[in-house]
């Protein structure tokens, strides 16, 4: 099976439904000829023809307007917002029309759309090139929301997202398109050839959304992560020690709720983790239902690992970024409660 | 804190001074036109659907006008309907006038929550959608619903949508008057100002990357020109060159605000067209005739693939903003009297007696005649139940069509409603 970066995952992926459905379009700022500024679209424009993969000018609410407007005809748009720290001069098209379409004409208007947008933080990309904005999304019915943590789940989740037939926000962590990475800065980077999740198939298969995967299965602890910290949280269990059975909810909205309550259930414990900030964070959605759900299952308070509620900062990188000294200290006070 | 040397006077330069434009009259004035630019009909020329934008700057800044003072079609828009598509314009409006008329009423008696009328831009959106073929679609906003009448919507399916009741098409979930309808080729509309404009664009994008035969249209009001989606419209439409035409409603108000907020310097709102290399023209908006001409040669234009169309309407809201809104406290009580182009259905009544197609009695006739059967749908619709009546979309309805499928948490927040 061939191992694929997690951009070269992506590539093939939209590569995949654009040979399947010629109403598959996809455009963005450099996202043409250039092949994007992570080369996530490289030679697609080459193969499909200026018409279903082309440049854009610099306007996010022009990109996903003229998306939703093209949804609405019957195309099945999968755009690219550069940086998701830019999304949003587009959130009122995301929020308030992307969102609302099916519900607000009773289904006689649709918008199969996907919004592709890179995410989050540990590469120095300082206020603005790191942002973990997912919970501005979860916060709004009408919007699907996915954050795989893999080669191979970003290619059949993106391949669910592009086959939905409503809005799905495709949040990509850059600090993974190159390799997994357990935020520990000051080792080498290993690439995704070493690792069993980039054995990506060719041709299409489809992850649905709406389910999660258990990373590494365990009896202490639950810990329930997405993205770049589904590998920080590996690290941080096996350093600390601590059987810690560890879920990436792959995607936020729908959520796999069933897996969360099985695993806690089971455990009596839980650490949330998200690079995002905490206040009102997708971690808070997820410790409400967990309390609701496990409360008498429970036997310590829900623990929350999640980057501190300041703008990301540039030189106190790794003071901000949840590392795994942080998760392994949560889980160690989250035992020992 | 404003830092002490802010103050301090230069010698070199006078203190500058924020400009705040203020309309010429306000409440307890005289209503005053007379800055209004106003050409005589049949003056602007007609150039050919291919022309290129910069060699028609000039029709940026005149009014494209049809109907003259004594009701003659005349110039080189005039002659492109017959008797009888005219009679029926005529009607369309009429329809429309009355079934505003019928809907205000029917907000006052407590039927409804919310009412926007159209009274004086019946033309802009009737005439418009006569040069529109099957298929085409319109992005509008919530004032022209003229496209629905004109195009042969039910007017009891849009009574059941004011009224909220349990034959609304869009079962109770959007306010009155934010009516959808892709069959007649009216894309559902937002309360979120500008964001069709947008929309309109991709769509006619779509109709190209697909090589389809269908155009766009887009429309926005004056004020709502100032929102960041018009200048998104604009400059991917003109990089695109989407088969769209881009219509801006000037009716001189944007609730309170006078139009020269949102246009500011530019001269004109279809001047903005210009900077983008747009062909943009403007079109007296009372005239039915003129109206439809220019829809003509801007769809024209997108049909053979020559890129879109900026058109200014110019007319004047006669009514008040929405029945939430009262004009008194901004605006003099009788400028929409004053307003120096006229009354669309009086100028098209009038064409058609000088053309020998219409009289009084039969206009008088027409007009109990249509109100009778727009009483008729708004009895019907009522039948059917208005919005504070048991008659109502069931609460299960609020919780379908989030998305294609429920997923499980809506389920669950539908078992805990009890529905």
């Amino acid at each position: 099976m061939p191992r694929r970066t997690m951009i070269e995952a992506i590539r093939d992926a939209m590569d995949v439904m654009m040979s399947r459905d010629d109403n598959v379009v996809v455009f963005g700022e450099d996202v043409g000829y250039f092949g994007g500024v992570f080369r996530a679209s490289q030679g697609l424009q080459a193969k499909y023809g200026t018409s279903r993969c082309f440049d854009t000018p610099i306007s996010e609410l022009g990109i996903v307007g003229i998306a939703v407007g093209m949804a609405a005809y019957g195309l099945k748009p999968c755009v690219e917002i550069q940086f998701a720290d830019y999304m949003y001069p587009a959130y009122d098209q995301i929020v308030s029309e992307a969102a609302r379409l099916r519900y607000r004409s009773n289904g006689q208007f649709t918008c199969p759309l996907v919004v592709r947008m890179p995410t989050g933080g540990g590469i120095f990309g300082g206020q603005t090139h790191s942002q973990s904005p997912e919970a501005l999304f979860t916060h709004v019915c009408g919007i699907k929301t996915v954050v795989p943590s893999n080669p191979r789940d970003a290619k059949g989740l993106l391949i669910s997202a592009i086959e939905d037939p409503d809005p799905v926000i495709f949040l990509e962590p850059k600090r993974l398109y190159n390799g997994p990475f357990d935020g520990h800065h000051d080792r080498p980077v290993t690439p995704w050839s070493k690792h069993d999740l980039a054995n990506v198939d060719d041709g299409h298969f489809a992850i649905p959304l709406g389910s999660a995967a258990i990373r590494r299965p365990g009896e202490a602890v639950t810990i329930l992560a997405y993205g770049t910290m589904v590998h920080v949280a590996e690290t941080a269990a096996t350093e600390a020690g601590i059987d810690a059975e560890i879920i990436d909810l792959r995607s936020l909205l729908p959520l796999d709720l069933d897996t969360i309550e099985a695993s806690v259930k089971k455990t009596g414990r839980c650490v949330i983790v998200h690079e995002a900030t905490l206040t009102s964070g997708f971690g808070a959605e997820l410790c409400a239902l967990v309390q609701t759900r496990c409360f008498y299952h429970l036997e310590a308070p829900i623990a929350r690992v999640a980057g501190w509620d300041t703008p990301y900062p540039h030189a106190q990188e790794w003071d901000y970024f949840p590392g795994p000294a942080r998760v392994s200290r949560a889980l160690i006070e989250t035992l020992e409660a | 804190m404003i830092p002490q040397d802010a103050a301090a006077p230069s010698a070199e330069y006078p203190p500058l001074r924020l400009h705040v434009p203020e309309p010429a009259v306000r409440p307890g004035g005289t209503p005053d036109f007379s800055n209004i630019r106003i050409p005589r009909a049949g003056q602007v020329n007609r150039p050919d659907v291919d022309v290129d934008a910069e060699t028609i700057r000039d029709l940026a800044f005149s009014v494209i006008r049809v109907l003259n003072r004594d009701g003659e079609a005349v110039g080189p828009w005039a002659g492109a309907l017959s008797d009888t598509e005219l009679l029926e314009g005529l009607r369309h409006m009429m329809t429309l006038r009355a079934f505003d008329a019928r809907m205000q009423m029917a907000q006052r008696q407590g039927k409804t929550s919310f009412y926007m009328q159209h009274m004086g831009e019946e033309a802009v959106s009737c005439a418009f959608r006569r040069a529109l073929n099957p298929g085409d679609m319109n992005f509008p906003t919530y004032r022209q619903a003229g496209l629905l009448i004109a195009g042969g919507y039910s007017l009891v399916e849009m009574a059941c949508q004011i009224y909220s009741n349990t034959h609304d098409p869009l079962k109770g979930r959007q306010l009155p008057v934010m009516y959808s309808s892709r069959e007649h080729g009216f894309f559902t509309i937002s309360g979120n100002l500008a964001t069709q404009y947008i929309q309109a664009v991709g769509w006619a994008m779509a109709s190209a990357i697909k090589n389809d035969t269908k155009i766009a249209v887009a429309w926005i009001g004056d004020g709502a020109t100032a929102e960041s989606d018009f200048h998104a419209a604009l400059v991917f439409a003109s990089t695109y060159r989407a088969p769209v035409v881009l219509n801006i409603v000037n009716n001189q108000w944007a609730i309170s605000t006078f139009q020269g907020i949102a246009r500011g310097g530019s001269g004109t709102f279809a001047a903005r067209g210009l900077g983008f290399g747009i062909p943009a023209l403007r079109v007296d908006g009372n005239d039915y005739l003129a109206v439809h001409a220019v829809a003509k040669w801007a769809c024209e234009r997108a049909r053979r693939n020559l890129g879109p169309t900026l058109i200014e309407h110019v007319t004047y809201r006669v009514g008040a903003h929405s029945t939430s809104d009262d004009p008194a406290g901004y605006r003099p009580k009788t400028e929409s009297e004053a307003w120096p182009l006229g009354d669309p259905v009086i100028r098209l009544k009038n064409h058609l007696i000088v053309r020998g197609a219409w009289s009084e009695e039969r206009h008088k006739q027409a007009e109990a005649e249509i109100l009778d059967s727009v009483i008729s749908a708004q009895k019907e619709a009522e039948s059917y139940g208005t919005l504070h009546s048991d008659q109502r979309p069931s609460a299960r309805d609020m919780f379908e069509g989030v998305f294609a499928d429920m997923p499980p948490h809506l389920r669950r927040q539908r078992q805990e409603a009890g529905v």
